[in-house]
């Protein structure tokens, strides 16, 4: 059943509001809300648009902010885990190596060995650029890593 | 100038929308509005730009089938298709006008890499980033 470009542009419409203030909760309610569509329609719909379920898609924003922010600011850890919308530093750190594979002082240290080419991107571009490609749940993806079975970057659909 | 790229477009859920948009909101003019049978070449201009047309295109026959058009439409609808950039002089004056026109905007004015830029789409979807022109030239940039 294709999906009307009406009810695409309103999802369109959510999802643009998450990537202009990821730090925020964005609970489904608010987001069907944006939308004008119910909650179950809306967290249906929004996965069969954009192939990634809405809190996961959040999730790939908010890690994308944080490493832009370890990267090109000495901000402490805890301010930039507060910044993107995370109340604790234990679950900041713990989603942050699962989905980028280092912890976020790891990851400052080997993002600043290194020049960054991105000021010639535009930024709004470079975002979506730099979000982690997040086709499993991330609890999924510690599980297969503890069982040894993750494939890096797998294209397949998640389940 | 007598080389260049002279009509790039757009695919719009509509025509009428899409020109009340871009000469109501934006400001351009009307290039060329033509029909032929149902078929329309609507093309808009920068009042600053006379040498490049913007065409506003509906997906649909007779140049797509009806499966293909319903592609194209979800594409735009989606925000699937590339970002265009808009150069203004002012982009927080630019962006205090075309808010108080209903312009949907998705970035607030934000200063970076010295200058300042914010984001907006069209009705149909198609994403614009608003950019002030640089006034020192950044590096890497021949121009």
């Amino acid at each position: 059943m294709p999906q009307s470009p009406q009810l695409l542009r309103r999802l369109l419409r959510a999802k643009d509001r998450m990537d202009g203030a990821a730090h925020e909760d964005w609970p489904i309610h608010r987001l069907a809300q944006v939308s004008a569509v119910s909650e179950a329609h809306f967290a249906r719909e929004f996965k069969k648009a954009f192939g990634l379920p809405p809190h996961r898609y959040l999730l790939t924003r908010r890690i994308e902010r944080a490493k832009t922010l370890l990267r090109d600011t000495d901000m402490p850890v805890t301010d930039i885990a507060l910044q993107t919308g995370w109340t604790s530093l234990g679950t900041f750190g713990r989603i942050f190596r699962d989905i980028t594979g280092e912890s976020p002082g790891e990851l400052r240290t080997s993002e600043r060995s290194h020049p960054h080419a991105g000021v010639h991107i535009p930024e709004c571009v470079l975002r979506g650029v730099e979000r982690p490609n997040l086709n499993t749940a991330v609890l999924e993806k510690r599980r297969m890593e503890a069982a040894g079975k993750l494939e890096p970057q797998s294209n397949e659909e998640d389940i | 100038m007598t080389q260049g790229v002279n009509v790039a477009g757009l695919y719009v859920h509509d025509q009428d929308e899409a020109l009340a948009f871009y000469v109501g909101k934006l400001g351009f003019i009307v290039h060329t509005d033509v029909r032929n049978g149902s078929y329309r070449w609507l093309t808009v201009q920068h009042p600053d730009q006379p040498s490049f047309q913007l065409g506003l295109f509906v997906p649909g026959p007779p140049l797509h089938d009806a499966a293909t058009a319903q592609t194209l439409h979800e594409m735009v609808a989606k925000g699937a298709m590339p970002a265009n950039v808009l150069l203004v002089n002012d982009c927080r004056a630019a962006y205090e006008r075309l808010s108080k026109c209903g312009v949907e905007f998705t970035q607030e004015p934000v200063d970076r890499y010295g200058t300042v830029d914010a984001g907006f789409r069209d009705p149909s979807g198609n994403g614009w980033k608003m950019i002030e022109a640089a006034t020192k030239p950044q590096p890497g940039k021949s121009s």
